[in-house]
């Protein structure tokens, strides 16, 4: 098994969706996903043999770009996360008819391809290649199976767009702007280069401007509650269970390598950014009329404390970051996958018409409970472990972090067990709410197990990342 | 030939040409009729060969003469392509007033 | 072998719940009943035998590494030495006695499989939170126990007043718990370890200790404490709880959970040893909670409210002796108060369950006759409650009372008039409840009965417990605080011996209650008033009927701002974020508007341009 592979099964997979048909697409989508997903396992457990997955030749000569896969821990953490998560999404959507579903899928897993390819690039170039790539999908999915009045979506699409591709192209002008200073686009170069003060805060900048856009961080999230909202819940899937990630991993991986002194400086500034992130988004959750948006709103409080624990620039909280990156991509597509099973039985995301679903429903509360506890990071779930350690990461920088951090803990508990009541509780609804189908049970079940299971053994995947998150904590230490 | 330079100064066939190529840039800033406007770069155009050929001859060198040669002949081709087309926007429009020719508006 | 036996004895209320949430519906009511009550028996079997088998050294076990963190590694793992085991004891033993009342209490709910493997599923947390060998893992039965205790307070969840009260529960535990959190973490920097061995034993030898960051982790601890315990400023949700069944009050809200707080404490003596500033606020927290709880006792009207209020106050008392370091009469108190609050918030529910769910004491009344084993059985509770010679109670107020003495003169004033008020309103609510005449409905009283005996044994039981728990830690003689003493890093705490003063503070005490009780006597039995309506209430009664108003200010200095913020930040900041962020694109737009007029078509203006830029062109290449 080759790094190579996993990408050329999703590429394939993504022409072979097409030219199936639109009966056939969703299954054949659904076994290259899996696909996808046996390989990356078995990548896994070729990085525990030999340490080291690479794949370098020589794709243009001027200037010179490679075309370099490298899997490390982290990124294989990353792929893991991705292709485990493709097979659910595409699963969880089989309850729903798309017109030109052949299309619709092969979007689907054109996405997984480019992210896959973000998570495994080595490249710099590459890298900015797959991260736009990515965006192109996403982009005609939102757009021609969103939901909502026309006009509003390729409004609010048009804009998210523009915003990030807009925000990359800062990216690109540091990553040629670092040609010209080392020759090189490969990471292992760049993160070894010795640039001045300034140089390094200019670059961190640009890089910011991209990273802080796609993941997002206050104030530059204003395209996300709409195009979550707006997007078909696949796309929303999507793109916060594992598009925001990517962000968030190239922070980890582009970023800080490459302008340690800049991120030291500033620390107190991203830190603070992050915070102010988990505090303002649950404020803004809290009083949400749409399902979705107030899902969309949770998440930016979620990610913010996970970049204020990629920027204390610890192994803690480099490692809570990325644990609570997967938990947060693993609940965050049950919660959309909540939504969805309710808008099939509702036709509806005002918060305001559901109510009283509980009595009708005790699977599908028992399943929603627990997704909303996870989400909450209550002490079992994988959340907890990624909170707790990025929380403890942030003490260590300093106390009023993690106190201020922690109120996530308060107001998270009040803004999802809210939604729950107003959702879920109260008198019967009168219009039918059927339980959830056998399908639907699977899709959640198996996210609440990986949930539970790594929430009570996290060791496997902390084994996993901690040696290459060591090794960037080196480079980041480099200057010192 | 150098006792024409001699009688009248090569300063006096500059300024000619650059009095004839304002005229022509003139001609064309000003003028709204088409063919005038047409006319007018004929003026810059033999302004520019007159230039060519006056120094061709201060520098007792011909290639200035043969460059004239070149530029004449594609001054006339230019012309009938022009007046062709000046003569098929007439057809189309009924005007060569180039005040109302706004097809190029962006 | 321990490992699998403290396997078994976690497990088999979670096998429990297992059973419940999937087969309970199937399986059938008196099943359900059956097979929650057993899983916890077998865990209380487990625990005797424990007690009865456990060396002086406690045993650890470690199943796996849990979380890693850059200077230490949390285990999965549990500790059981002297506290846990007494403390699995009663949680155990009380539960198993709660969960055979619920089947008969519950018997006519619909739901009543949910309510067992809620019920399993605390127990399961609850073995957890005490067991657990570390911080972390406490805080899992910690943060569990408040999962239950939201999930059975909305038990009739169509109910959105319980819905508001469970969600309120949970997220005053949630400001507590970002307490504990803190706590834990500046422990984990201090000291590198979360683990309570290695804890005790870094602290005790250590020598430079910095008295700050002890005291910041003390009272972080504390305010966890706070919030799982009801003290203020946390306390406003415990009465609220009441919303949920009551076997349900019974257990989590008076017996186990909301003792967790002094569990935590006594588990952590050592740190909170080194913390002497930190221990005076807990000592005077302790004080005005059980004062300021007592007040609002005195007058409410629905039964469980009192009995809630009364938690409230009894568990201030024990943080006052917690305060003092007085770690075994602490624990002494919430041994013998989980007797007689269990034996009460049973009683109650009996009564309730008599009269098909009236709460109201203004409508019971006269039920001595109707229900005689309820009344002797509540009677005698409170009696314990009230501290009358010798019942359980008393001992243990008494030596609270006398800790208070010795310290500090205007605590144990503060913790004597509660006790007076305890005294008073217990009987209070005996006599509106079972003297006098019925002043509830005829069709009420036609249907008056006994409660059936699967409720009237636990009550029997506890009442027992409630009357005799006393002898376990006489004053002189304590059996209790020679059990306790491993764990204590002071060797002799509070070992009294018994002079004039101790004879004379019990004397005080004693007559206290007595008069406490004689007041009610006088008002409630002899001139029969009964309590006015809601309207009616005035003057300083109005306040404590509303409860100081504690509720309506939090409502209005810390939920009604979010919210408010929350609208702002929805309707304003996010639309002129937004606004920005197009506006950017509008700019754009903009120039581009305005740079099209540029291109008009009129060849004239292209012309003018293109000459004015040559010219440009040259004068910049020949000047």
């Amino acid at each position: 098994m080759d790094v190579t592979h996993i990408l050329i099964i999703l590429l394939v997979g993504a022409l072979a969706t097409y030219f199936s048909g639109d009966k056939w697409a969703p299954k054949v989508a659904l076994l290259f996903g899996l696909a996808a997903f046996a390989g990356s396992i078995c990548l896994l457990s070729q990085y525990n043999l030999a340490n080291e997955i690479n794949y370098v030749t020589l794709w243009i000569a001027k200037p010179k770009i490679y075309f370099a896969l490298h899997a490390d821990g982290l990124a294989l953490a990353m792929l893991l996360l991705t292709t485990a998560l493709t097979p659910i999404i595409i699963f969880s959507s089989f309850g729903n008819t798309y017109k030109n579903s052949k299309a619709f899928y092969a979007l689907i897993l054109f996405m997984t391809f480019a992210m896959a390819g973000t998570f495994l690039a080595s490249d710099g170039i590459l890298y900015y290649i797959f991260w736009e790539l990515s965006l192109i999908p996403i982009y005609f999915i939102a757009l021609i199976w969103g939901n909502g009045d026309a006009e509003e979506r390729k409004k609010a699409v048009v804009k998210f767009f523009i915003y990030t591709l807009a925000g990359s192209l800062f990216m690109l002008v540091a990553f040629i702007y670092l040609y010209q200073k080392t020759g090189s686009f490969l990471i292992r170069e760049l993160s070894q280069t010795d640039l001045s003060a300034t140089e390094q805060f200019w670059i961190f900048l640009a890089f910011f401007l991209a990273y802080a856009i796609k993941i997002p961080l206050i104030p530059f999230h204003t395209w996300q509650a709409e195009v979550y909202q707006k997007a078909p819940t696949v796309g929303t899937m999507l793109l916060s269970g594992i598009m925001l990630k990517m962000g968030l991993y190239s922070v980890i991986r582009w970023q800080l390598p490459i302008a340690p002194m800049a991120a030291k400086e500033f620390m107190y500034v991203f830190i603070g950014l992050g915070i102010a992130g988990v505090i303002y988004g649950s404020i803004v959750a809290l009083r949400q009329k749409d399902l979705k948006k107030l899902l969309a709103y949770s998440s930016l409080a979620h990610v913010g404390l996970i970049a204020a624990g990629a920027y204390t620039l610890t192994l803690d909280g480099l490692r809570g970051a990325v644990l609570q990156m997967i938990a947060h991509g693993f609940v965050v597509v049950g919660l959309f996958f909540v939504a969805e099973i309710i808008f099939r039985r509702y036709e509806t995301r005002a918060i305001a018409e559901m109510g009283g679903i509980r009595a009708q429903s005790p699977k599908f509360t028992s399943m929603f409970m627990i997704l909303v506890l996870a989400s909450v990071a209550l002490p079992s779930t994988f959340n907890f472990i990624g909170e707790f350690t990025v929380l403890y990461s942030l003490s260590q920088v300093n106390i009023w972090y993690a106190i201020l951090g922690g109120t996530t803990i308060i107001l998270g508990a009040y803004y999802m067990l809210k939604m729950f009541q107003h959702v879920m509780l109260g008198e019967t609804n009168a219009r039918i709410f059927a339980d959830v189908t056998f399908n639907e049970g699977l899709t959640l079940v198996i996210i609440i197990a990986v949930l539970f299971f790594f929430g009570l053994y996290p060791k496997p995947i902390i084994d996993l990342i901690t040696p290459s998150l060591e090794n960037i904590l080196t480079q980041v230490n480099r200057f010192n | 030939m150098n006792n024409i330079l001699n009688q009248i100064g090569i300063e006096n066939y500059i300024f000619l040409s650059v009095i004839l190529f304002c005229i022509g840039v003139f001609g064309v800033l000003y003028r709204r009729n088409a063919i005038i406007v047409f006319m007018s770069i004929e003026i810059m155009l033999n302004a520019v060969n007159l230039l060519f050929v006056a120094f061709s001859t201060y520098h007792q060198d011909a290639q200035g003469q043969v460059f004239v040669f070149f530029s004449m002949a594609v001054a006339a081709a230019e012309v009938a392509v022009g007046l062709a087309i000046l003569v098929s926007i007439f057809r189309n429009m009924d005007t060569i007033d180039v005040g109302n020719l706004k097809n190029l508006k962006g | 072998m321990d490992t699998s036996l403290v396997l078994v004895l976690l497990l088999a209320p979670f096998l429990g719940f297992l059973f419940n949430v999937f087969l309970g519906k199937k399986a059938g009511k008196s099943v359900v009943g059956i097979v929650g009550t057993l899983s916890v028996v077998v865990s209380f079997a487990i625990t005797l035998y424990l007690f009865g088998n456990a060396g002086k050294e406690p045993v650890v076990v470690n199943l796996f590494d849990w979380i890693t963190i850059e200077r230490f590694n949390v285990k999965f793992g549990f500790l059981l030495d002297q506290l846990s085991i007494l403390w699995l004891l009663f949680v155990t033993g009380i539960g198993s006695l709660i969960h055979l009342y619920s089947i008969s209490y519950m018997h006519d709910d619909e739901k009543i499989h949910s309510f067992f493997a809620y019920l399993n599923l605390f127990i399961f947390f609850m073995i957890t939170l005490v067991m657990g060998s570390n911080l972390l893992m406490m805080f899992i039965g910690w943060e569990g126990v408040g999962l239950c205790s939201y999930l059975l307070i909305g038990f009739w969840y169509k109910n959105q007043d319980f819905n508001d009260a469970a969600k309120k529960a949970f997220i005053m535990n949630r400001i507590g718990d970002l307490g504990f959190l803190i706590g834990i973490f500046i422990v984990g920097s201090l000291f590198n370890t979360l683990d309570f061995t290695s804890l005790k034993t870094i602290i005790t030898t250590i020598d430079d200790i910095n008295d700050l960051w002890i005291a910041l982790a003390a009272l972080a601890l504390f305010i966890g404490a706070c919030g799982k315990s009801a003290q203020i400023p946390l306390y406003t949700w415990l009465p609220d709880a009441m919303a949920g069944p009551t076997p349900v009050s019974a257990l989590i809200h008076a017996a186990t959970m909301v003792t967790a707080g002094i569990f935590m404490l006594t588990r952590l003596n050592f740190l909170f040893d080194m913390a002497p500033s930190v221990q005076n606020i807990i000592a005077i927290v302790g004080a005005v909670t059980a004062l300021v709880a007592a007040t609002i006792a005195l007058v409410q009207n629905d039964i469980k409210k009192v009995l809630a209020y009364s938690t409230v106050s009894q568990l201030g008392l024990m943080f006052l002796a917690l305060g003092f370091g007085a770690y075994e009469v602490a624990v002494f108190h919430v041994i013998t108060h989980a007797f007689f609050k269990a034996c009460l918030f049973l009683g109650s529910g009996s009564v309730i369950h008599g009269l098909h769910g009236e709460q109201d004491m203004r409508k019971m009344g006269g039920l001595k006759k109707t229900m005689p084993i309820t009344f002797i059985t509540m009677l005698i509770a409170s009696l314990a409650i009230a501290g009358i010679f010798p019942l359980a109670g008393f001992w243990s107020k008494d030596e609270i009372l006398m800790t208070a003495f010795h310290h500090n003169i205007v605590l144990w004033v503060i913790g004597s008039i509660a006790s007076i008020m305890t005294a008073f309103y217990m009987f209070r609510l005996i006599y509106l409840t079972f003297f006098n005449s019925f002043r509830g409905t005829e069709e009420q009283k036609h249907h008056l009965h006994e409660s059936p005996s699967l409720i009237t044994v636990p009550l029997i039981i506890l009442a027992i417990f409630s009357f005799f728990g006393g002898i376990i830690s006489l004053p002189g003689h304590s059996w209790l605080n020679e059990y306790l003493a491993p764990l204590f890093s002071k060797v002799s705490h509070e070992e009294h011996t018994l002079g004039t003063t101790e004879y004379a503070l019990m004397a005080i005490a004693t007559i206290g209650a007595i008069i406490g009780i004689g007041i009610a006597y006088k008002k409630y039995l002899k001139d029969n008033t009964i309590p006015s309506e809601d309207a009616e209430i005035t003057g300083l009664s109005k306040v404590l009927y509303n409860k100081y108003y504690v509720d309506e200010a939090y409502d209005a200095i810390f939920v009604k701002p979010v919210n408010v913020l929350s609208s702002f930040f929805r309707d304003a900041v996010e639309t002129t974020l937004s606004a920005l962020v197009f506006g950017l694109g509008k700019v754009t737009n903009e120039i581009a508007l305005q740079g099209k007029k540029v291109h008009n078509g009129s060849v004239g203006l292209y012309l003018f341009a293109f000459v004015l830029g040559v010219c440009a062109i040259l004068t910049y290449l020949f000047l």
